[in-house]
């Protein structure tokens, strides 16, 4: 019973992995409960033989210790931080430390970090929040928080290698008047960067925002808002090892006094987005974000290296590396396997004990075929793609035994879809 | 063994997969995303996957198994929902089902067997695998209520070896609910799918409609002799052997229809024939060059009727009934030999 992941430490018996014990309320109860209580019938679990090896970080990073302990010590503050009194200040003060450490490490001011629930909501209040009554300009290889946020946006094509055309971008600028831009700095899938800061110096000359959606690069890249010049930032907790439930959307001072929110509620965030924050996933955000950049170097040319080795042993068994001529991520792979369709790719490794994920999945958990790949050109490889993405405590066994199993997919039989 | 299970998200398949994971074997769930429910429903931006989806998902997490959504949207579209049409629209009345298992089911999940190293594959159709002298057998189901032979004739002999049915040799369905209950399923009280899963509230037609508008479109109704005796509303809606929609209230039937003119022919209920052809024959015996005596059934709910069934040319048959009887084209006729499934194939129009 070692693999329930939602196991409680207390869990004597497997009804409690998931539900907690009937109560005097049980009479109360309906029909549907008691067969949901009824589940003691269950047969016990086969303990999975494999090892579970986590290679999907661009997903979610696993947790950091210093996250973890920053986390679990801000969850046992029991105030609001809007709160006058003691437990109040407590809180406050938790929220605001983490205010202050992201904003020096991001390069904002304290003033301009918000906090929301994540990337998507940093991704969103920005385009919305400053983008009402702006020509929209988007890159192609977008996160569906940014298309979803700008549906009606002028899409900049990539080059095959994933990068975004600063050329198309100008002339999309000029013909424009007020424009927003969004750019992500690294792509989710292919982990390819943007020429972020050429297009900040593009869009501050033509009197366009910038806003970057820097969710993947942050903790992995130096990313500094003051200096990429982009006038906001989103960033997501989980993605470089905090909480999820946390995240924040940077502003420059310009950008400060301009965004209008999306909902104001009790007037938190300076009335910029309303509701009591997660005092202890931002406490854990910031410690994760602190504990990233500490060990950026070292990770990340740790990461650099097993990438390059799986990249090498991919291609020797046929497949190809989407982006590989660009500047990217350190961690992030994104390996085309012809004949080998995506999902069962991703099935195959996955029942090997090997984490990883192919497109944009959506909440169905169906596979589409990359919409970023399509973006670089590629037609029937865009279904036949998965991405590995090494995460921060990745070890050269875990690389080494990835590398046995594709070796394995790449011979087995294959199954066009 | 390390079995792949489709899984519905409703009760039937559910218990499938339980019961495999009880025995031990390495179940993985398998869900088909076949269409986009949200659509289907005419509910803009919900959900593709619906309800079924997160059920199956529910179960596969409560059993503690992998489990995999696919998208079969494309193929479905291509391999079932548009020959349903065209099948209308030629005069025909065809079985999605049986396209349905045979391309998207049983083909396609099998091939994905292959690829993850899984021996076998189970469905939750009622229907029994035997083994046999000659190899595995299709029986009916232990339950003749619910038996789904008829829909899996198309099923190959290479498929059916690694196909397994678990719930042939349930007695009922109130005993699949119990199992399912016991096992602590959601899905235990889930009412049973409706008929055509891809046709939201029963209506056939408009799916018909989007892809073959002339299906649709008014035509007559006339005798055998020709004479005119009313109007339809589109050849679609009418079956061979329908007594309903004429104008006529004189116990006659559809007979034939002819999508070229868009005529509907009634006549006499027992003006039948005793002969026709079958296409698509597929054998789950050896083929039998002399022809055999067998039972046939030629709709789902039908009774098994005697025959001699001969097989012609490479995938045909030719079928002779020992009492006349209206096969509506596209239907399956399906041969059997007491419980067990010999074979069977697709009702000609061309022959008529």
């Amino acid at each position: 019973m070692q693999t329930g992941r939602h196991r409680h430490p207390d869990a004597g018996s497997p009804l409690e992995l998931y539900y907690v014990q009937p109560t005097a309320m049980d009479t109360e109860l309906s029909h549907a409960f008691h067969v949901f209580l009824s589940m003691t019938a269950i047969p016990p679990r086969t303990p999975r033989e494999t090892a579970r090896i986590y290679l999907d970080a661009n997903a979610s990073e696993p947790l950091r210790p210093e996250a973890e302990a920053a986390w679990l010590d801000a969850s046992r503050l029991a105030g609001n931080p809007a709160s006058v009194h003691g437990a109040g200040r407590a809180a406050r003060d938790a929220l605001e430390t983490a205010r202050e450490t992201l904003a020096l490490l991001f390069g904002a001011r304290p003033a301009g970090v918000v906090f929301v629930s994540g990337g998507t909501e940093a991704n969103v209040l920005a385009l919305r929040g400053l983008g009402a009554g702006r020509h929209g300009l988007m890159g192609a290889t977008e996160h569906d928080a940014v298309r979803d946020a700008m549906p009606d946006a002028q899409t900049l094509m990539v080059a095959p290698d994933g990068e975004v055309d600063l050329e198309e971008l100008d002339s999309a600028l000029s013909r424009h008047g007020k424009s927003v831009v969004a750019l992500m700095l690294a792509n989710n899938e292919t982990g390819v960067l943007h020429p972020i800061a050429e297009a900040a110096k593009l869009c501050r000359a033509r009197g366009a925002w910038l806003h970057v959606d820097a969710v993947q690069a942050a903790g992995r890249l130096a990313v500094n808002l003051a200096d990429t010049g982009a006038h906001s930032l989103a960033l997501a907790s989980h993605k470089l090892g905090g909480p999820h439930g946390a995240g924040a959307l940077l502003l420059d001072p310009e950008a400060e006094a301009a965004l209008s929110p999306i909902w104001r509620g009790g007037g938190q965030e300076r009335g910029r987005r309303g509701g009591t924050p997660p005092v202890a996933a931002i406490a854990g955000f910031a410690a994760a974000a602190r504990a990233a950049i500490g060990a950026r170097d070292t990770e990340q040319a740790k990461l650099g290296a097993l990438r390059d080795r799986i990249e090498a042993a991919a291609v020797a068994v046929g497949a190809r590396v989407a982006g590989a001529g660009a500047p990217r991520l350190a961690n992030t792979s994104c390996l085309v396997l012809p004949g080998h369709a995506a999902l069962t790719q991703v099935m195959a490794l996955d029942l090997a004990g090997y984490a990883v994920s192919a497109g944009a999945a959506c909440s169905s958990g169906k596979v589409a075929p990359s919409a970023v790949l399509r973006a670089m050109g590629y037609d029937a490889a865009a279904a036949e793609a998965i991405r590995v993405s090494l995460p921060w405590n990745v070890s050269p066994p875990d690389a080494d035994g990835f590398i046995a199993a594709y070796q394995a997919l790449a011979a087995s039989q294959a199954h066009a879809s | 063994m390390r079995v792949v299970a489709a899984m519905s998200g409703g009760v039937d398949s559910s218990v499938v997969a339980a019961l495999l994971h009880a025995e031990g074997h390495e179940v993985i769930g398998v869900t088909l995303q076949l269409y986009d429910h949200g659509a289907a429903q005419g509910r803009k931006g919900a959900c593709c996957a619906g309800q079924d989806i997160h059920d199956a998902r529910r179960v596969a997490d409560r059993l503690g198994i992998a489990h995999y959504v696919v998208d079969a949207e494309a193929r479905f579209a291509a391999e079932v929902m548009a020959p349903f049409a065209r099948s209308y629209a030629g005069g025909e009345t065809p079985v999605p089902c049986v396209r349905c298992n045979q391309t998207v089911k049983f083909r396609d999940l099998l091939a994905l067997a292959d690829e993850l190293g899984a021996e076998a594959l189970a469905t939750g159709h009622y229907v029994r695998r035997v083994a046999g002298p000659d190899g595995a057998e299709m029986h009916r189901a232990r339950d003749g209520t619910r038996d789904q032979s008829w829909f899996l004739f198309a099923t190959t002999r290479a498929q059916l070896a690694r196909a397994r049915f678990p719930l042939g040799d349930m007695p009922d369905k109130g005993a699949v609910r119990a199992c399912a209950a016991e096992f602590g399923l959601a899905v235990a009280d889930k009412p049973d799918s409706q008929d055509i899963c891809f046709v939201p509230q029963g209506s056939y037609a408009e799916t018909v409609r989007r892809h073959h508008p002339e299906a649709l479109q008014p035509g007559e109704i006339v005798d055998t002799n020709g004479l005119v005796l009313g109007r339809h509303d589109g050849i679609a809606r009418y079956t061979v052997g329908q007594a309903r929609r004429l104008g006529v209230a004189d116990g006659r039937v559809v007979v034939r229809i002819e999508p070229e003119t868009r005529r509907i022919v009634v006549g006499r209920r027992d003006q039948g024939r005793h002969e026709f052809y079958l296409n698509e024959v597929n054998w789950l015996i050896d083929p039998p060059a002399a022809g055999l005596e067998c039972g046939v059934k030629l709709r789902a709910r039908d009774d098994v009727r005697p025959a001699q069934v001969t097989p012609d040319g490479c995938a045909g048959a030719h079928v002779r009934l020992a009492t006349p009887a209206l096969p509506a084209p596209g239907q399956a006729c399906v041969f059997y030999q007491g419980e067990r499934v010999l074979g069977g194939g697709f009702i000609c129009r061309d022959h008529a």
